[in-house]
């Protein structure tokens, strides 16, 4: 049987592995993957990977998926190379999906070699053996699938060595010599002569491989965000803890708050005080936030606001994605106030975006969402290492020689843009309020005050709307079919797209990150397709809908899915002969 | 030198005789006192009669939502610690919107005072029961009585072991002003329950009422750093009532315990983005 890497492209092999490591939660699959994710991308290589798990910390099937490239990759792909088996449910749950590769299991789990594909390798033996401990068995795996790819073991063992550095000598050589035992089991034992193609290193610079969740924690960070305050929930808790892990180097202060209503006020008085600040949340905790966002656009304090979209209503798929939450950002909190939608494509995004966020923010005195989704927040890509060297913060507040003791915090102003200063700047005493408030920031409850008031606040969007970007192209110009896609999307959509170019279908995407408002030129954009699918992660189409009640454009079809799992190319291909339009 | 007139403002909205009058007097006198200027302050209000005092006083004011006043207070004194932040609500504001805030800001321990306007009804919305009612009052919603055991504030906060716990009356200002200067200059979280009558919608908790009923618990000789009494006292309502510090302790605030605020506040301070490079360490 022979091993088939990836395709052949213009007469070269673009490698392209799809790993599957499959178990119970607690076992281990993601520190497996994430070392072998990590391996390959220092020895060059591009690593997409993503997880799929269930809403408990033990038990239950779960499954790490990485797919390992010599080219950049945004997406994962159906067809699997190595099936790695950690429990019972891996085999029948996935064998399905393995075509032309191999089953790594566990001995307990297959004995026998009941099919040519299962390569059974008893993990935890080998690991008591060379190691003295069950606990190096994801070790010994890990290896495993470096012998059944006959791939060298140097950057491994050297990675082992700088993460166990702090546990010992001892641990350090322990994990080590499992890796190798489990290598030389599948490569030089009784599976020998298994693998037929020699993947090598390739030489690079360094590259980093991050999710969604961390590059909007590092954007933040980059951004100079200096107060976050946030209760816990599942996706969007990796951005709270990403910035806690740095937040005493950036003057930062990072505050659990007693639930999403403390967590989205805190954060608006600390930026009423003058620092950047931020909360984070999933849909059920956003629900009890919109108080706090229209408390946000009344008083014109800005605020960053990072979504990580789950399944609804209620508690709903509280592990899975969906693009279910767009609608409610949209129209979130009573009344009529201007805000910034961003929906980030790829964790390099997510960083641009969160950046920019603060920015606008600040800038315009918004509440800014950043719309992420499972999909984005556990994606981990590929990257150069970024460039911060251009960086800079704008915060967009007077001088001190401009606040004199007559300061008024509400100014009325041809942009809508009232000058901010911060409570005790320059002895300028602000006053804010959420009741309707005159220039000075005192209750007025008088019709013409609130007249002027609102449209000062709504002519924001204005100046606001001159800077949201239009939508990515990717693919070939005036195709027959555009796909229009928004947010975590953008990966598989991508792909789709190039793999059907290729075989010469005339298909592009027009994807979209900055989702409200849209840029100007966009209804003049979409006026100029041909058949367009809107494709979106959610069941009723809420991008479309969009598209129709800002700019009165009329997609010609949807692709919707809403099982709780991402696109995926292939999904997509299939989808679309399944509507017959290719 | 700060005086009454650095802090005038505003044209109020309030009822003849509402005990907010006095309470804003009195909160004026203790700024004086402690000599505080207005750029110096940060009142942050709740909605209710109550959440319009600093809009009749001149310093920084971020009047927010109902209940909501402890978070925004807090972030503001984290992000700036040199303000002086004073929490202002009424008893639904405090107790029953923003009760989970008030539990919680007591365990977070901000420097912070909160001056909790009680008049043990709902004066906005003009007259339905709040949490501190007396069990039996009838109100147009409340029909048959208040069913409910009325908030214990004090008990609660006792409790909570919050290191300043206080309860003044707004027909005695002199008292009530000189409770809100030690609670200002107290470090840590401060409570200060206000006993104010409501003229209007309140016919039973009258001026008269509780000039029958206050007594100064100083004069009796409490010990407020016997957390124990402290108790005892707080559980004490009806014929007499007490008022004073029922109970203090020193404490750290917790901006104090915050290790980034040890080099100062955070507003004003310089970004290094060379930084960011140790940050991406760890995803190579």
């Amino acid at each position: 049987m022979t091993f088939c890497l990836g395709v052949i492209s213009g007469g070269i092999i673009i490698v392209d592995i799809n790993i599957k490591i499959g178990g119970e939660a607690g076992q281990g699959i993601q520190t497996i993957g994430l070392v072998l994710s990590r391996t390959f991308v220092r020895d060059g290589f591009y690593v997409y990977g993503n997880q799929f798990y269930l809403s408990r910390v033990r038990g239950g099937h779960n499954y790490f998926h990485i797919r390992v490239s010599d080219h950049p990759v945004y997406a994962l792909d159906e067809k699997i190379d190595v099936l790695v088996a950690l429990d019972n449910q891996t085999i029948p749950e996935h064998i399905e999906e393995v075509k032309e590769g191999f089953v790594l299991a566990d001995e307990s789990i297959v004995r026998d070699n009941v099919d040519e594909k299962i390569v059974s390798v008893p993990f935890t033996e080998i690991a008591k053996d060379v190691s003295g401990k069950k606990l190096f068995s994801n070790t010994v795996a890990v290896g495993a699938v470096f012998g059944l790819l006959c791939y060298d073991l140097s950057t491994l063992k050297k990675f082992l060595s700088e993460t166990f550095k702090r546990k010992g000598d001892e641990v350090v050589e322990k994990n080590i010599k499992a890796a190798q035992a489990g290598y030389d089991y599948v490569k030089n034992g009784k599976f020998e002569g298994i693998c037929n193609y020699n993947l090598s290193p390739q030489p690079t610079n360094r590259r980093i491989l991050i999710n969604g969740n961390d590059s909007v924690g590092v954007g933040a960070l980059a951004a100079g965000v200096q107060f976050l305050s946030a209760y816990p929930m599942t996706p969007s808790t990796g951005v709270m803890t990403r910035v806690a892990a740095h937040a005493d180097d950036f003057n930062a202060v990072v505050e659990q708050a007693e639930d999403e209503i403390a967590a989205i006020n805190m954060a608006i008085g600390a930026s009423f005080a003058g620092v950047r600040a931020m909360t984070t949340t999933s849909g059920g905790g956003f629900c009890l936030m919109t108080e706090g966002l229209g408390l946000s656009g009344i008083t014109e304090t800005p605020i960053v606001i990072f979504l990580g979209q789950r399944p609804g209503p209620a508690t709903g798929l509280p592990t899975m994605t969906e693009q279910g939450d767009l609608n409610f950002v949209l129209h979130a909190a009573q009344g009529e106030f201007p805000r910034c939608v961003l929906a980030p494509r790829t964790a390099k995004d997510a960083f641009n975006q969160t950046r920019r966020a603060f920015d606008i923010a600040d800038k315009y005195q918004i509440p800014v969402l950043i719309l992420s989704d499972q999909h984005l927040a556990d994606g981990l890509f590929t990257y150069e290492m970024f460039d911060t060297s251009g960086l800079k913060i704008n915060r967009h507040l007077l001088e001190d020689r401009a606040v004199g003791s007559d300061y008024q915090r509400y100014t009325i102003t041809e942009s809508g843009i009232s000058p901010r200063a911060i409570p005790g700047q320059n002895g300028a005493l602000v006053v804010a309020d959420s009741d309707e408030h005159n220039e000075s920031g005192h209750i007025d409850q008088t019709t013409g005050n609130r007249i002027r008031m609102n449209e000062k606040r709504l002519r924001k969007v204005d100046g606001l709307t001159d800077e949201m970007q239009m939508p990515a192209i990717h693919g070939i110009d005036g195709a027959d079919i555009s796909l229009i896609g928004w947010g975590s999307t953008y990966g598989p959509l991508a792909e789709a797209v190039e793999i059907l170019n290729r075989d010469e279908v005339s298909i592009n995407l027009i994807h979209f990150s900055d989702i409200y408002p849209f840029s100007h030129d966009t209804v003049s954009l979409l006026d100029g397709l041909n058949t367009t699918i809107c494709v979106e992660n959610n069941a009723t189409g809420q991008f479309a809908r969009l598209l129709r009640a800002e700019l009165g454009f009329e997609v010609s079809k949807k692709m919707l899915r809403y099982d709780g799992l991402p696109f995926t190319p292939q999904s997509v291909i299939r989808e679309l002969k399944g509507m017959g339009v290719i | 030198m700060v005086t009454m007139d650095n802090y005038k403002d505003g044209e109020t909205e309030w009822c003849p005789g509402c005990g907010n009058f006095n309470i804003l007097e009195a909160v004026k006198r203790s700024l004086v006192d402690l000599g505080k200027e207005p750029r110096e302050v940060l009142m942050v209000s709740g909605i209710g009669q109550s959440g319009k005092l600093p809009h009749y006083l001149k310093c920084n004011t971020f009047n927010s939502l109902h209940g909501r006043t402890l978070p925004p207070a807090t972030g503001a004194k984290v992000a700036n610690p040199e303000l002086t932040v004073i929490a202002v609500g009424g008893d639904g504001d405090s107790y029953g919107e923003g009760g989970n805030h008030f539990i919680h800001a007591i365990r977070r321990n901000p420097d912070i005072t909160l001056i909790a306007h009680d008049n043990q009804i709902y004066g906005l919305t003009k007259g339905q029961a709040s949490p501190t009612s007396e069990l039996g009052m009838k109100t147009k919603v409340q029909t048959h009585g208040v069913l409910h055991t009325p908030f214990n504030p004090l008990a609660v906060a006792i409790s909570l072991d919050c290191p300043f716990v206080a309860r003044g009356f707004a027909g005695d200002v002199d008292h009530l002003s000189s409770l809100l200067s030690q609670a200002i200059s107290h470090k840590g979280f401060s409570l200060v329950d206000v006993l104010q009558p409501c003229v209007t919608f309140n016919k039973l908790n009258t001026y008269k009422w509780y000039h029958d009923r206050v007594y100064k618990m100083e004069d009796d000789g409490h010990d407020p750093a016997n957390r124990i009494a402290a108790f005892e006292k707080a559980l004490e309502w009806g014929d007499r009532i007490p008022t004073g510090v029922f109970y203090k302790r020193d404490s750290e605030p917790f901006e104090s315990k915050l290790e980034v605020l040890k080099k100062g506040p955070l507003t004003g301070k310089q970004y290094d983005f060379a930084k960011l490079d140790s940050v991406f360490e760890n995803f190579s």
